[in-house]
């Protein structure tokens, strides 16, 4: 009680040093090292019931829309996804062959085969998170394996990557973030480059061409696996627009991403498959 | 005596901790697209509130630790809403005997300088440390929190009485 007392008595001004004193440091620590990233996961373990509970009026909205949703409705979206997936499934066939036949390739050439990357599903729980960044929470974590530094992916290409761990949940911040770099290539002729954020949600932009590089309106930037971050070879943008100013040294080029960032619902983690494996796995469609 | 003395005290701390409760889950609740850069500063505004009517529960510290938890929801950088959020604390301790004098328009406009003065605490961490997307809608918390202030006022003020009446 004395003790309270006595901290009471500290004037707001040596108070206020204090928040200082430990605030400066810690920025620093979190921003230079991995050391806080423990401690953040598990003292996000703490945040995550007013998270939850943020979430629910969202969760609820949906499920009351979904419990209306008509029979009929329903039918329709069961038809057009059966016919979807006999496409899809028309498609793989050839893949399958495909695969095979690279892998058969690179045997002979006794390269490395490489593996097709696992993937676990997520979904977005819908929070709020740090104002004008490009940043997701999705519903899974460390329990599921997920690491800082996975790719996130959705059906049409990279999402992003994690960048925040914590035992049931993890933060994904998208390529969209203006802190975020990923290095890609061009898809026609493998002239390699990064892509940077810009913070705006449907912008990026490649600063570092200069005006004699063979790049076009409509090209398309694929995963480089330079770094090792990302894996290679998935889609991240394609080239909106290409602006020469005979003043500056570099082409000032705006590329759109293709993965639908904020549509979204469910997301992909990928595990990259490992390159030193010889036998060609495939993950089970699901 | 003694013994209501610190049942009133207990209640109070329990109103305070709901009232910072419900701040945090306002703050991170999903808004609709447009409106989110509109968000008001919930956390920052209870926290001024408490720290103009309890300087001696509610101040620098309650700050700070706000701050970090939000920081941890917010999945920013630990430590850059501790720092804002007991600036703003302390500011509001500092001037709480004169601002409580303030009709509530008035204080409103205190409330959105200090808003203001934490946003741009945050604002220049990010700067520095690269993850900053300088926009003017950066500035809108500020804003919104102003034209919330009156009614937050006076909403916290009859909790605050109701629960020290009983």
């Amino acid at each position: 009680m004395r003790h309270a007392r006595a901290a009471q008595a500290l004037p707001p001004i040596v108070r206020i040093l204090l928040a200082v004193a430990v605030s400066i440091p810690l920025m620093v620590i979190d921003q230079r090292s991995h050391y806080l990233r423990e401690i953040r996961s598990i003292l996000s373990t703490v945040i995550y019931p007013i998270q939850y509970v943020a979430s629910l009026p969202q969760k609820v909205g949906t499920g009351v829309g979904e419990f209306f949703t008509s029979h009929q409705v329903y039918q329709q979206e069961n038809k057009k996804l059966r016919l979807k997936v006999l496409k899809l499934k028309a498609a793989q066939l050839k893949y399958d062959a495909l695969l095979a036949e690279n892998a058969r390739l690179r045997a002979l050439f006794k390269a490395a085969a490489k593996v097709a990357d696992k993937a676990l599903i997520a979904e977005l729980i819908e929070v709020n998170l740090e104002p004008f960044t490009q940043k997701l929470l999705v519903d899974k974590g460390g329990r599921n394996g997920v690491f800082v530094g996975q790719a996130v992916i959705d059906a049409n290409g990279i999402m992003g990557q994690i960048t925040g761990i914590s035992p049931s949940t993890s933060t994904v911040t998208l390529v969209t973030d203006p802190g975020h770099a990923i290095p890609v290539q061009v898809q026609r002729n493998g002239l390699r480059t990064v892509l940077f954020g810009t913070g705006a949600t449907n912008k990026l932009s490649l600063p570092h061409l200069t005006a004699t590089s063979d790049i076009k309106t409509g090209d398309v930037l694929i995963t480089s696996g330079m770094a090792g971050r990302f894996p290679a070879g998935y889609p991240v943008a394609r080239v909106e627009s290409i602006t020469s100013d005979a003043n500056e040294s570099f082409l000032e080029i705006v590329a759109l991403p293709v993965a639908r960032l904020n549509h979204s619902k469910e997301v992909l983690l990928i595990w990259p498959g490992s390159e030193a494996t010889v036998s060609v796995k495939r993950e089970d469609e699901k | 005596m003694i013994g209501l003395g610190q049942q009133h005290r207990d209640r109070c701390r329990m109103v305070i901790a709901i009232s910072f409760l419900l701040a945090l889950i306002l703050d991170v609740l999903p808004l609709p697209y447009w409106a989110e850069p509109f968000r008001p500063e919930w956390v920052s505004m209870v926290l001024i509130y408490w720290c103009m009517a309890t300087p001696q529960t509610v101040n620098v510290g309650y700050g700070w630790l706000m701050g970090l938890i939000v920081d941890l929801m917010q999945g920013s950088l630990l430590g850059q809403n501790a720092l804002a959020k007991s600036v703003i604390a302390f500011l509001a301790v500092t001037f709480h005997l004169r601002v409580r004098m303030f009709p509530l328009w008035q204080q409103s406009i205190f409330v959105v300088v200090l808003v203001l003065i934490g946003q741009a605490i945050t604002i220049w961490v990010k700067g520095l440390t690269g993850g900053l997307y300088p926009t003017w809608m950066q500035w809108m918390p500020g804003l919104s929190s102003m034209i919330l202030w009156p009614w937050l006022f006076v909403v916290l003020r009859d909790v605050r009485r109701l629960s020290r009446a009983k």
